[in-house]
């Protein structure tokens, strides 16, 4: 007993709690992620303060100038010529209807409205994946949209008075050219890239001719070229609208690039597809048609959708050839001496930046979204 | 057999039109056909009517005395010729896109690997830069630095000054190098001091393969110039002197000029074009497979060396081809200049046919010399990539 007894005295029994260790360190809450996000290291902690001042260098004036110092609401030029340091709204507002008709004829507003309207309604059901008839739908924004807008936008017929292209302008000009280039260079690029893959030698090179030509020069040479030297290039007499030479230049260029993007699909096609369609029994066209193309195109989707935006940026070149599209319409909006003052420029560009930003996020954005939803069968 | 063959004989396929090898080449004259056709009818279209107007088809205009000036790099007068002015456009529009790809490519690497920071501020400023600038026009970027940046700079007599040099509406003004008569000898030694600085490098990097220690090769190879450099330079009695510009009144002369119009064409083709180009080089590194980054920070390297000597060659063989593509953009784009007025190849042609009449051959100089640029920047592109393309077994 004894002996147990001296053994248990070096044993050691702990009569209290131990102290109790911090709690670990927060994973959630503004601290814990400023600390793994901004200030994780020493060279994190520099760039933070970098980026912070640069955007508060950028962001401070920026917002005094837009927002803050703006004047809003003026009838005249005079309360912006004494506002050098915000932007003129009031210049924008005054000249709205001209940045988005052109000149179009003030009671004739209504068609260009309804032509706004007969556009969305062909876009967004194609855009939005399970709305069905998706067939119709094509049928509608490639035949059917095109020839009632003419008619609507145009005139001259059905009672319409004729409003001729040469006052057309402003964002629905913009809008006119990029859906006429998307329209044309979708089926143009798809035969030049089936004839760019062709087994016939002149056809090949026919085509190949083409596309490069089309995709090594800039966009203004091959206005110029619709512009200035397609007259010469008719017998006299023959003479074509101003904006439909332009619309032909930018359909020809935007489908090289166009041919470019499919042929990429046409190329992700497995071989397997077209011999298995071959061995159906299928023709060229009947194979091309139902077996490759539905595949091909849809593969390329998200570039497709680029190539607009391309296009849709690329429509305000059509100045080159005094066409006055949104950004042209604006630009000569500034030397107009009733509003004329030292911050319309940046105003009205900075309005057009805007506008056209918004097209372009939002095309960028739907493909990306179409991206992710054809990616389900590879996704890691 | 003999009923297959039967079967054959009888087949629609052997009828002589429903022959692919003849459909094809049938199909194949009809387009030849119709493309020279066209192309026949429309020259003989236009030969007829250049004809009508009385203009001279040919190249012998470019010889004749043009009566405009423009602001260029070559020295120009109302005096030169058609050919000259267009000679002083090209160099224009090769200056203002090679400076322009300097700084797109350096800004759209530092935004692009900002853009896949660990940290979330630098992250979303070079997301917010890539995303804005992507989605508007160039014409209308170039047209915000020209009529919204550069014009609303102050006039010249209340003009930046940050020592000799100078910022105004009038544009950026700088002294102006004069190269006195012994500068030659600097600029040899200065070539020499490189060769010997390459020299070094190659045993140096000879040494670490066969010894494995390692030297800091590029602040030797710093020192080498600077030194060699310096003591010809001052040896020679010091022949660079500056020309300082002077203000007038309303002008400044003398010194380095650089007009607005440029100063607008490179920072607007550079700052839009670098969007682009940090969308190809975050794609680039985001390519690189994770392992390799792990394998290399496995081997104890730091930060930088993984990005610069594991990622980055890895990433660059994604990142040419676009790259490539994205320059020829910027020359491209560099015809926008016409908007500006800056005296590229597009604006100084369109005050040459406005004259002459000579439209066709003006277009077809300026389609020769962009076709001719696309050609070389793909083959000396196409070498690079090559070069370092993946080595497999």
């Amino acid at each position: 007993m004894s002996d147990i007894q001296s053994q248990t005295d070096v044993f050691f029994v702990r009569r209290e709690m131990a102290q109790a260790e911090p709690p670990p360190m927060r994973v959630h809450g503004i601290i814990p992620w400023m600390r793994t996000n901004l200030f994780s290291s020493p060279t994190n902690t520099v760039l933070t303060i970098v980026g912070a001042v640069i955007a508060w260098m950028v962001i401070v004036p920026f917002v005094q100038w837009s927002l803050i110092n703006a004047v809003w609401d003026a009838p005249t030029r005079d309360a912006c010529a004494a506002n050098t340091g915000g932007a003129c709204w009031a210049f924008v507002k005054a000249n709205l209807g001209q940045f988005i008709y052109g000149r179009y004829p003030d009671p004739e507003r209504w068609r260009v409205n309804t032509f706004f309207v007969l556009l969305a309604a062909g876009i967004i059901p194609m855009a939005i994946p399970s709305v069905p008839f998706k067939r119709f739908n094509l049928l509608y924004v490639f035949i059917l949209f095109p020839i009632v807008a003419g008619v609507l936008l145009y005139g001259g017929v059905l009672g319409l008075p004729l409003v001729e292209t040469a006052v057309w302008g402003g964002l629905f000009l913009t809008l006119v050219v990029s859906y006429v280039g998307m329209a044309l260079s979708l089926p143009f690029g798809i035969i030049l890239a089936l004839g760019r893959r062709s087994n016939m030698p002149a056809v090949r090179v026919v085509c190949v001719f083409f596309i490069e030509l089309c995709r090594g020069v800039p966009l203004i040479t091959v206005l110029f070229m619709a512009g200035i030297l397609l007259p010469l290039f008719f017998p006299t007499g023959v003479s074509f609208d101003k904006l439909l030479r332009a619309l032909l230049g930018v359909a020809l260029f935007a489908s090289a690039y166009m041919a470019e993007v499919i042929r990429g699909g046409l190329q992700a096609v497995p071989k397997g597809q077209y011999e298995g369609a071959k061995a159906l029994g299928l023709g060229y066209w009947a194979m091309t048609r139902l077996i490759v193309l539905p595949q091909a195109i849809k593969i390329v989707i998200p570039g497709i959708v680029n190539t607009f935006i391309g296009l849709f940026k690329d429509t305000s070149l059509v100045y080159i050839i005094s066409i006055f599209e949104l950004l042209s319409t604006v630009r000569n909006s500034f030397t107009n001496p009733e509003w004329a003052t030292s911050t319309t420029p940046a105003s009205g560009l900075l309005f057009a930046a805007v506008v056209f930003w918004i097209f372009c996020f939002g095309m960028s954005q739907y493909s990306q979204f179409i991206e992710r939803r054809l990616n389900t069968g590879h996704r890691r | 057999m003999a009923v297959a063959d039967a079967g054959r004989m009888s087949s629609s396929r052997d009828l002589w039109y429903n022959n692919p090898t003849i459909r094809s080449i049938v199909a194949q004259i009809v387009l030849v056909v119709l493309v020279v056709g066209t192309v026949a009818w429309l020259a003989n279209n236009t030969v007829t009517n250049l004809h009508e107007r009385g203009i001279a088809s040919g190249f012998a205009f470019l010889g004749q005395r043009a009566g405009f000036d423009m602001v260029t790099f070559l020295p120009t007068n109302s005096e030169s010729t058609y050919g000259f002015m267009l000679l002083a456009g090209l160099l224009d529009t090769i200056v203002v896109s090679a400076l322009a790809i300097v700084i797109a490519t350096i800004f759209g690497l530092i935004v692009g690997i900002a853009r896949l920071s660990s940290n979330w501020l630098i992250r979303t400023i070079a997301t917010l830069y890539v995303e804005i600038l992507r989605n508007i026009p160039p014409l209308l970027v170039i047209l915000f630095w020209y009529l919204a940046v550069i014009a609303a700079l102050p006039n010249i007599r209340d003009a930046i000054q940050i020592g000799p040099l100078s910022l105004s509406n009038r544009g950026f003004f700088m002294p102006k190098p004069i190269f006195g008569d012994n500068f030659i000898e600097t600029a040899i030694g200065f070539v020499v001091a490189l060769a010997v600085a390459w020299g070094f490098r190659r045993w140096a990097r000879a040494r670490q393969m066969a010894t494995g220690k390692i030297l800091p090769v590029g602040s030797i190879s710093l020192g080498i110039i600077v030194v060699i450099t310096g003591i010809i330079f001052v040896a020679t009695g010091d022949p660079l002197t500056f020309e300082m510009p002077v203000k007038n009144r309303f002008n400044v002369s003398g010194g380095w000029d650089l007009p607005p119009e440029f100063a607008t064409m490179f920072l607007a083709l550079g700052v839009y074009t670098a969007s682009f180009i940090a969308e190809i080089v975050r794609s680039g590194i985001m390519a690189v497979s994770h392992g390799q980054t792990e394998a290399a920070r496995a081997l104890g390297l730091r930060n930088g060396p993984v990005l610069r000597l594991v990622v980055m060659p890895q990433a660059l063989r994604v990142i040419i081809p676009p790259l490539a593509s994205e320059y020829l953009n910027i020359t491209k784009n560099s015809s926008l200049a016409l908007a500006v007025g800056f005296a590229d190849l597009v604006a100084v042609g369109n005050n040459v046919l406005n004259p002459t009449g000579q439209s066709i051959e003006v277009v077809a100089i300026w389609m020769a010399f962009y076709l001719g640029l696309s050609v070389v920047i793909s083959v000396a592109m196409n070498w690079f990539n090559a070069r370092i393309a993946l080595t497999e077994r």
